[in-house]
């Protein structure tokens, strides 16, 4: 087993609990997570083959092109998993751009749907290379709503090292596991914030099953 | 029945100085792109530029014809970002009004619907209100709740690309996503329909729900086969990845970007679809 198989059972297990919503997992990892998810502990699940079909297990199953994607957000039946540029220990997140808005020093893909992914349902985020350069003490501009902004529905973010949350009374970043073989201290050397570490766990590993099925999701193994 | 038919340049020929026009399809999907390769031929300037961005936005600034942006994304979907726009950003080079991609889908109802605004919670608690100082909102009457009033993206002029239309504008799309051109046709003062063939009226075969536009929502058709090329237009192709490849590496690069101009963007429609030709072949 490899570590990029522990992350995407992590990220398989954002979506326990969730039933009859639409999963929306962005990068291949959440993607795995999501169909592992689907085939296991959550059938319910829909997912979207990124343009404009929902895929269901024999093929497809409905439509939703961008306009209706709307329509689920602000709806709410939905959990996105998001990349993120920067990311605060609020859960607020940048994928706008980096430096003055007016005159950015990198120009990044825009607000697209954070602003209202995150005011309108559950959203977490996936981080593959967990950094001081990602996690950061303050983000340049806030294009995903963080705890502190009024805004409850962040509820994990899963990365190369480990899963966080926000379970504190103030809504700020916790360390709930570290991935089998890391450390606290590395995540925290790599983390521009102080974390809460009072319960930290493991991750769990996948059960042969789960392996045996991101095998099957992923037989070119184009995850590692 | 008016026959509308007219060609990329009458269509650019249409612009002012200052307007704001409004490009269908989304990131790299089925761009107007032979209509916008008509607009950097012209010497149109100081547009507003209200789309899902792909290349169309790039190749814009790249020809220096945006004054404002007004955006929520420009990406080239299989490449993340596009360098001419990231570039003229980091050089401050153009305005913006940068919205969630869900209030921009909402200014353009708004648009469509001649109302001034709609509300919508998108943005709340954001720097979207932080970038864009001169958005308000609005209290529910019923409720009290907070919400955006995301204001009404009016557009002078709108350029869409479908896959097929007849020559009074009823316009059909093939593909599986309308994405947005209705809407930018219903927000826009003058509407602008390229596609890859214009057919008889009895010849727009297909589900009657593919026929996106009416003949009252557009003033001019243009054909224009390949006309989105290097972005998808599916089921008649798909985005040319290599093309657009070679687009970003050019424009990645100020030493590489002059040849790219002289080879694609300086002998008019024709001479870029040879080029094109040549390089695939």
């Amino acid at each position: 087993m490899s570590r990029i198989d522990v992350c995407v059972a992590a990220c398989a297990d954002l979506f326990l609990g969730a039933g009859e919503i639409l999963a929306s997992p962005m990068g291949l990892i959440p993607q795995l997570g999501a169909k592992l998810a689907r085939l296991t502990a959550e059938p319910d699940l829909l997912m979207s083959d990124g343009e404009a079909y929902l895929l269901g297990e024999n093929g497809i199953e409905g439509w939703l092109p961008y306009r209706k994607v709307f329509d689920v957000v602000a709806g709410g039946r939905r959990h996105v998993v998001m990349g993120a540029n920067q990311l605060d220990r609020f859960g607020n997140q940048n994928i706008s751009c980096i430096g003055d808005h007016d005159k950015p020093t990198r120009q990044l893909l825009g607000f697209r749907g954070a602003p209202g992914n995150t005011v309108n349902h559950r959203t977490s985020y996936w981080v593959p290379k967990h950094s001081k350069r990602i996690f950061v003490p303050q983000v340049d501009v806030v294009s995903g709503v963080g705890h502190d902004r009024g805004f409850h529905h962040v509820h994990r973010v899963v990365t190369n090292l480990c899963v966080l949350d926000f379970a504190t009374p103030d809504g700020s970043m916790r360390l709930v596991s570290t991935h089998p073989g890391v450390t606290v201290e590395e995540v925290l050397d790599n983390t521009g914030f102080p974390l809460q570490t009072d319960q930290v766990g493991t991750t769990r590993e996948p059960s042969p099953q789960e392996l045996e099925l991101i095998d099957k999701l992923d037989p070119d193994h184009a995850r590692d | 029945m008016r026959d509308k038919r007219m060609s990329a340049a009458e269509v650019a020929a249409e612009l002012s100085d200052g307007m704001t026009v409004g490009i269908g399809g989304w990131g790299s999907r089925r761009k107007p792109m032979a209509l916008v390769r008509a607009i950097l031929d012209s010497p149109v300037r100081d547009l507003t530029v209200v789309s899902y961005g792909g290349p169309d936005v790039g190749l814009l600034c790249a020809a220096g014809k945006v004054r404002r942006l007004v955006f929520g994304f420009v990406s080239l979907d299989s490449i993340a970002y596009d360098p001419w726009f990231q570039r003229v950003r980091q050089q401050g080079g153009i305005e913006v009004s940068e919205y969630d991609e869900g209030m921009f889908y909402s200014g353009l109802l708004a648009a469509s619907h001649r109302l001034p605004f709609l509300p919508i919670r998108a943005g709340l608690g954001s720097d979207v209100m932080r970038v864009n100082p001169e958005l308000k909102t609005v209290r529910s009457p019923y409720d009290d709740e907070e919400l955006v009033a995301m204001p009404a993206l009016n557009l002078d002029v709108a350029l869409v690309h479908l896959n097929r239309a007849d020559r009074h504008g009823n316009g059909q799309y093939l593909g599986p996503d309308p994405y947005f051109d209705d809407l930018f046709c219903l927000a826009a003062k003058r509407r602008f329909l390229s596609c890859e063939r214009i057919v008889d009226t009895s010849e727009l075969d297909g589900p009657p729900q593919s026929l996106l536009t009416n003949r009252m929502m557009v003033d001019g058709v243009v054909e224009t086969p390949n006309g989105a090329h290097f972005t998808s237009c599916v089921p008649d192709y798909g985005r040319d990845e290599k093309f657009q490849r070679h687009y970003a590496k050019s424009a990645a690069d100020e030493e590489l970007w002059p040849s790219f101009v002289d080879q694609f963007l300086s002998r008019g429609e024709t001479g870029y679809q040879l080029a094109v030709q040549g390089l695939s072949s």
